[in-house]
């Protein structure tokens, strides 16, 4: 450290050390879920209170299959993301990285959860 | 960092006797709305498992989703989508520096409160209608 400049230790580094990463993944992740949110209210709209072989049926298609996975997968990504804003506002210390760490494990919980379950219906589904 | 103005600065008004203008109160809801969609995408997907899981366990997921419970939960998280989209467009305008000018935040303020509310009540439309 001794031997470089100041600016030479700060060029790249915003404050939390990564520069402008998690803003702009933020916003193409917004441009996407603009696209994806009309599309997300059709395909789930169809199906919400279908009976059960129905709701499979439905997810077992191409368009509301791989719109909801999308939404679902860029949407928590979305979400971990936008989490890490309000904790790093209001939580400090090791209870940061704690909330952090709890927002990453529900975040690709939920994806996990979801993907499951509609690769099931794709999968069970007889092709028509 | 020579000459730091310490203890001499103007003091911001405190949030409990400062009227929030309405450009603030749609920036707040943006983040409740954003946060708040944990509890739709909850239900959404304990339904999308419970229906590739048992009869039962859709059962239970079917009765929630189509109780008044379930349609308060739906309805507000439809809402609460549609905000943070139209919010989250401002933002996109705001990163390219448009809107900015006060005026300009309260109208697309008022754009994204009352157009939430239209494309909450058009998607309950086509709901029940088709």
């Amino acid at each position: 450290m001794r031997y470089i400049t100041p600016r030479k230790a700060a060029t790249g580094l915003g404050s939390a050390r990564s520069g402008t990463a998690h803003h702009w993944q933020m916003t193409v992740s917004s441009y996407a879920l603009v696209i994806l949110t009309p599309l997300f209210m059709i395909a789930v709209g169809g199906a919400i209170g279908l009976p059960q072989d129905a709701v499979a049926a439905h997810f077992g298609r191409p368009f509301p299959g791989i719109i909801t996975a999308l939404f679902i997968v860029v949407g928590m990504i979305h979400f971990i993301k936008g989490t890490r804003i309000m904790i790093d506002d209001y939580v400090y210390g090791s209870a940061n990285k704690l909330a952090i760490i709890a927002s990453n494990i529900f975040g690709w919980g939920v994806i996990a959860a979801a993907i499951f379950a509609l690769a099931k219906m794709a999968f069970t589904t007889p092709a028509i | 960092m020579a000459d730091v103005n310490r203890g001499n600065r103007p003091l911001s008004p405190h949030l409990q006797v400062y009227r929030l203008p309405l450009p603030a109160i749609t920036s707040i809801l943006t983040r409740i709305t954003g946060h708040a969609l944990v509890a739709g995408i909850l239900l959404l997907v304990w339904w999308l498992v419970a229906a590739v899981s048992s009869p039962g366990a859709f059962a239970a997921a079917d009765w929630l989703v189509r109780s008044w419970l379930g349609f308060l939960i739906l309805t507000a998280s439809a809402w609460a989508l549609w905000f943070h989209a139209l919010s989250g467009i401002r933002h996109l305008f705001y990163d390219q520096g448009l809107g900015l000018e006060i005026e300009d935040a309260k109208k697309a303020s008022w754009a994204i409160i009352i157009g939430s509310v239209a494309l909450t009540l058009l998607s309950l439309i086509i709901f029940f209608i088709s």
